[in-house]
């Protein structure tokens, strides 16, 4: 006789929440999500939230004009310390965006249903990310009117980009990130900007919709090349995602500045881009599921997932973080030793400890089911993890440049005023274009949700 | 009564993917050729019943894909070897690895461009007017929650009578005519 095992299936074990809550035909999810576009009455609390974070894009404004008037002077960096804010916030921003691609194309490949409700917004959340992140080195040059001279064009010098440095494969990397999100974005969009032209009720609408949509109208041999298509660009944004911060964590490993001269570095840097990335879209899906009802599409399902993405990355973030400590130990390298030292008793270590607080021991609360499913507590941590990570940036650039080699070249960087109103201000651009966004575009995508009510009916079946 | 050249083909509305699937088998199997099924989401099977051939989409992308990669590889090659070439310590000039990366984002960037504006030159988008735009059951349902077969008026067979008249058979909801304008 053999061993009954204590319940008879997964789901006897652990109750899982559905990915979507029963009941739901076509029409419903149709017109549920494509209401808060088309009929839904901007209610008061998008103007609220809209006026705030435009009042913050204005302070960017304010901000970028005086710098371009000024010169970076009116920043705190300077010699050593010449990365500071703009880097970090760069570094911070483009990490943001990578979880939004992981979500569309990666856990498309591994055909996971859960991502269906909460890739739209998330693909939103990289394109606007990764716009902020755009302004940092752009504005960190010094004269960003002479950006162009990162691209490769026939100019009358005779003179080409530097292919062999990390900083122009910075360019490439990052502009073709936005470029292919864009795109994939986009892709996604054309069945559901079909269907907001056909529900639109008001005549501008209809045009705008009906030329934003291409004039698409379902045929079973559009949807057949479509369906290679979008297959075809998750499979080139999965290697591309990981590229991107390999690429940017080159800018430091390809340096020999202690602290940044490390073979951890790529994968460490994909992985705590992953985490924050993954902390942003909790921070956006928990008050968005709120304001417009969507408790039925983006479940308790989808935000415990998200939940145990973050431990998991954010575990192999400690271990890098293990490593770095441990290789200066092994390596008995006495640059590389200080320099650790620096992190736990330095001028900065106020920020190591706060960044080992957020990143490391926060989210340990992971592990208990109850911690998961406690939507306010969720929202809190992924606020904190955001903080970690944006300290984990500020580490590695400051503390790695204000002790270098020579105790003559060593110094102090604080940031100015103007320093935080830049980065404050695109922190309001990402949430004015958020804003916008589920104003104006389906926040989940419509024809996705079909496809899982025609799986989930056929189960039932 | 419109002339057969004013006509699109006629329009057939089903509840389900399923009943879908099942009357597009049965007017292949009845010998039409020119019918084109539309669906609000990809439906399984529905290629196969269609008998779709594999679309060319893949190998837009792996061309557009090695265009990116040995162009942006040659380039850098061209640029750092030929035409501003730097001695940094006696180095190889064609310092390969360090290209990759560029060459890698090339590539990519090559391959989803011609994936995406190649599947849309393919399918004719965009096109903003179509002759199903006339039938407004078909606006209001097709890209929410109904599932239409369409034999179109070039078909040897359509007729505009028996082709109705068929697809009331297979339980269409629905059937209308497309007035081609």
């Amino acid at each position: 006789m053999s061993i009954r095992p204590p319940y008879n299936s997964a789901e006897d074990a652990l109750p899982v929440a559905p990915v979507i809550e029963p009941g739901h035909t076509y029409s419903s999810v149709t017109d549920k999500i494509s209401a808060i576009v088309l009929t839904r009455p901007t209610s008061l609390g998008w103007v609220a939230g809209f006026a705030i974070s435009f009042t913050m894009v204005m302070v960017l404004t304010i901000s970028l004009a005086w710098l371009i008037i000024k010169g970076v002077g009116i920043w705190g960096i300077n010699i050593p310390v010449g990365w500071g804010f703009a880097i970090v916030n760069f570094v911070w921003w483009i990490g943001i965006g990578h979880a939004g691609t992981l979500i569309s194309a990666i856990l498309f490949l591994l055909n996971q249903q859960w991502r269906t409700s909460i890739n739209r917004f998330a693909e939103a959340m990289t394109l606007f990310a990764v716009a902020c992140a755009g302004i940092f080195p752009l504005i960190h040059t010094g004269r960003p009117w002479m950006a162009y001279y990162m691209f490769p064009y026939p100019s009358t010098m005779g003179l080409w980009p530097q292919f062999r440095s990390p900083l122009i494969w910075d360019v490439f990397a990052v502009s073709t990130y936005g470029t292919v999100s864009l795109l994939f974005w986009f892709v996604g969009l054309i069945p559901d900007l079909a269907t907001l032209r056909d529900r639109a009720v008001k005549k501008p609408m209809q045009i705008i919709y009906g030329m934003l949509a291409l004039g698409w109208r379902g045929s079973a041999r559009h949807w057949h090349r479509y369906q290679s298509a979008y297959l075809l660009l998750a499979g080139l944004a999965t290697p591309l995602v990981l590229s991107v911060h390999t690429v940017v964590s080159f800018d430091f490993a390809i340096a020999i500045v202690p602290g940044w001269h490390t073979t951890i570095f790529p994968p460490y840097f994909v992985a705590g881009a992953i985490y924050s990335g993954f902390a942003m879209v909790l921070t956006i899906a928990i008050p968005l599921r709120k304001a417009y009802d969507l408790e039925d599409f983006i479940t308790m399902h989808h935000l415990e997932n998200m939940a145990k993405v973050m431990l998991a990355t954010g575990l192999i973030v400690a271990y890098g973080y293990f490593y770095e400590y441990f290789m200066s130990i092994y390596s008995g390298n006495k640059f590389d030793l200080y320099l650790t030292q620096m992190r736990f008793h330095g001028p900065y270590s106020h920020f190591y400890y706060m960044l080992i607080l957020c990143n490391i021991l926060t989210p340990q609360l992971l592990w208990s089911r109850r911690a998961r499913t406690n939507v306010a507590l969720l929202f809190g941590m992924s606020l904190v993890v955001n903080l970690g990570m944006w300290l984990e940036r500020f580490v590695i650039v400051v503390i790695s440049l204000t002790r270098d080699f020579m105790p003559s070249a060593w110094g102090r960087y604080s940031a100015t005023v103007w320093d935080y109103a830049t980065f404050a201000g695109t922190i309001g651009l990402f949430v004015m274009l958020l804003f916008l966004f589920v104003r104006v575009m389906p926040a989940i995508s419509i024809a996705e949700m079909r496809e899982l009510v025609a799986e989930t009916s056929e189960e039932h079946e | 009564m419109l002339h057969r050249s004013h006509i699109y083909g006629v329009v057939a509305e089903f509840p389900t993917p399923h009943q879908l699937i099942h009357a597009v088998e049965k007017t292949r199997e009845a010998g039409y050729r020119r019918i084109e099924a539309y669906t609000p989401f990809p439906v399984e099977g529905l290629a196969e019943a269609l008998a779709l051939k594999r679309n060319n989409v893949p190998l837009i992308t792996l061309i557009g894909g090695l265009t990116g990669g040995l162009g942006g590889f040659f380039f850098q090659y061209w640029v750092s070897v030929i035409a501003y070439p730097l001695n940094i310590g006696g180095r190889p000039l064609n310092s390969w690895p360090a290209f990759i990366p560029v060459t890698f984002e090339l590539t990519v960037l090559g391959a989803a461009l011609s994936a995406v504006f190649g599947m849309l030159a393919l399918n004719g988008l965009p096109r903003p007017h179509h002759p199903l735009f006339n039938v407004k059951r078909f606006v209001k349902h097709a890209t929410s929650d109904r599932f239409f077969l369409c034999i179109e008026a070039r078909d040897p067979k359509f007729s505009l009578a028996d082709s109705s008249r068929f697809l009331h058979g297979l339980k269409a909801t629905h059937v209308s005519e497309v007035e081609d304008d």
